[in-house]
């Protein structure tokens, strides 16, 4: 009798365990699901809604209070400004940073603290970059909340995440490449600048655009470092006042009225065609270094 | 004479190579130092400008005080309605992030083909891509009126809870990218055991693979839950500047980031106690993501197994 009752409970639980089995990938992909659902969604709302409002305006005409005239062309402007002279800044500080890193400084306790706070940097909330943005730069340093001031800002926010890609990108050259050039008496230099750094570059390239899309999608930052403004002309200067594609957005869609909602629908698919097409190229890139170093 | 010239040369090109090269790590060495300097100038900044703030508001009353009025005639500092909105959203969001983030880790890890794994794996990770603003709007204008609304009537338009949500969606690409790659680092070898111990695939993923990645799961979701409180435009759009302490997720409420958009948004003047309030709300914000990062980075280095 207690021998049935045992393998009976037991044979139950076998059962359970099978569905379990059967059952987990099924749940498991429940979840994939939801997340590529939640895309999709997003998608085809901002499509459905802002589809029909595509038009040349959005892109040539300064923004207006009546939505049918409204374009994003100083937003436009601004953020080719301010995001073109952040990776100015960063895109070189990242590389020599990395070959800092990889090259000069193997290991060792100083360059362990300074690569710890490259991910400290990273992990602070980007409104902070734009509140310091503003503290130390525009005010303490004086350079006032222009565009140069946002594209410092941005380049520091972004110096971690393209930093990193290029530190990756050292590390996939071959250390017999370099072994080979310090055995025939090259300085380190040298071997940077005949070795690694040629292999290095087109990878440290995709960490670069990774950055711009980052730095373009950014409107906390930028927000606290040049307010909410309505700009009607082409920035001049890097010591324009200027606002960016994503505040444009931001402030569109801060007024109720339908036609604000279509018209950031149709700014949001500009803003994401921008981006869709920087990702684009990182991943042609990306294939184009495979076949290569397929070839070697 | 001639060999004696040439080894001068060579000595002259010797010294010249080392030159350029000690000229170049000095140039590298302080593209290094930049980051740290930053860091710095960060704490700094918020750190100065937080003091001019505590001259005129004390931290007791900053850290104790149940009223945030620090737009109107009658000001009062208390950080406790902006800390927490900015706690419960955070803890909507990795409510929603966490389950579905690991659950996404360990379908790629364990289940998803190599051809499904470079398919799911980039478009899971767009969902960080996506501009904030983007979310905020969808938010604002698809979830609370299209869904949430329909199961909950009361709800305002501005409200945590959608808030939460969608920054929940933002974040799941920390959690399952972080988790996948703790996943992935488990030794085929535990794998191989289990299956000749008779074990399902289940059990290998939820018994095996699960325990022996939990450090770098239990890190994704600190992680995740910093970069949660550190989000700003989903809270500025779709949460409200209404600085009340409320636990009613259905109510507009003003988390620490969409105070700092807010006194942004309009112009609060240099040296203004306002202006001032940013960098204290920033301070206290970037200590408890520090101290969360911190712990996120521990939690790694104390529990990993090595393997």
């Amino acid at each position: 009798m207690g021998h049935q009752v045992l393998s009976g409970a037991r044979r139950s639980g076998l059962r359970f365990r099978k569905f379990v089995d059967k059952a987990l990938p099924i749940i498991l992909s429940v979840a994939v699901f939801i997340a590529l659902a939640t895309l999709a969604a997003l998608l085809v709302t901002v499509v459905t809604w802002g589809g029909h409002r595509l038009s040349p305006i959005i892109i040539l005409n300064y923004p207006s209070a009546n939505p049918n005239e409204a374009g994003m062309r100083s937003a436009i402007l601004g953020s080719i400004f301010t995001v073109g002279l952040a990776a100015v800044i960063c895109i070189p500080l990242s590389i020599a940073t990395a070959i800092y890193l990889v090259e000069y400084s193997r290991g060792g306790r100083f360059s362990s603290i300074l690569s710890y706070n490259i991910s400290n940097l990273a992990g602070v909330p980007s409104i902070i970059f734009g509140v310091v943005g503003l503290g130390f730069l525009a005010y303490w340093l004086g350079m006032g909340r222009t565009i140069i001031t946002g594209a410092f800002t941005l380049a520091i926010l972004i110096l971690p995440l393209v930093t990193v890609t290029c530190v990756e990108a050292l590390k996939t050259v071959p250390d017999d490449l370099r072994q080979g050039a310090y055995a025939l008496g090259a300085t380190t230099f040298q071997v940077v600048r005949h070795v690694s750094l040629p292999r290095a570059l087109p990878m440290m390239l995709t960490g670069g655009i990774l950055g711009i899309s980052r730095a373009l999608g950014e409107a906390a930052p930028i927000l606290v470092v040049s307010g909410l403004l309505f700009i009607r002309e082409d920035p001049t200067s890097l010591f324009s006042r200027f606002t960016v594609m994503p505040l444009q957005l931001y402030n569109w869609i801060s007024r109720p009225q339908p036609a604000f909602i279509e018209l950031s629908s149709a700014g949001i698919i500009v803003l994401l065609l921008i981006l869709l097409s920087l990702n684009g190229a990182v991943i042609g890139l990306r294939q184009f270094l495979t076949r290569r170093l397929g070839q070697l | 004479m001639t060999v004696m010239a040439s080894l001068e040369e060579l000595k002259r090109g010797t010294e010249r190579r080392k030159r350029t090269n000690s000229f170049f790590y000095f140039i590298f060495l302080s593209a290094t130092l930049v980051s740290t300097i930053s860091l710095i100038v960060i704490f700094v900044t918020l750190g100065l400008e937080s003091f001019n703030f505590f001259t005129h508001v004390s931290v007791a009353e900053f850290l104790t005080h149940t009223k945030w009025t620090a737009l109107f005639a009658e000001k009062h500092f208390g950080v406790l309605p902006l800390l927490n909105a900015t706690i419960i959203t955070s803890l909507i969001a990795i409510t929603v992030a966490a389950p579905i983030g690991v659950m996404i880790a360990l379908f790629l890890s364990e289940y998803a083909s190599p051809a499904l794994r470079s398919v799911v794996k980039p478009a899971v990770e767009t969902l960080a891509g996506i501009p904030t603003v983007v979310y905020g709007y969808f938010a604002l204008y698809f979830i609370t009126p299209n869904i949430l609304r329909n199961l909950w009537e009361g709800l305002q338009i501005h409200n945590a809870l959608a808030v939460g949500l969608m920054i929940g969606i933002l974040i799941i690409p920390i959690v399952a990218s972080i988790s996948d790659d703790a996943m992935n680092a488990v030794p085929l070898d535990l794998r191989h055991a289990a299956y000749a111990l008779g074990s399902r695939k289940s059990d290998v993923a939820l018994r095996v693979v699960f325990p022996a990645a939990l450090s770098g799961v239990s890190a994704s979701i600190i992680l995740a839950f910093a970069r949660a409180m550190g989000e700003t435009m989903i809270a500025a759009i779709a949460g409200g500047f209404r600085s009340v302490l409320t636990f009613n997720v259905g109510e507009a409420m003003e988390t620490m980031t969409a105070y700092i958009a807010q006194v942004a948004t309009g112009d609060a003047p240099h040296g203004t106690i306002e202006y001032q309030s940013l960098f204290a709300v920033g301070l206290f914000l970037l200590l408890i993501t520090a101290v969360l990062n911190y712990i996120g980075i521990r939690v790694v280095k104390r529990w990993a197994i090595k393997y």
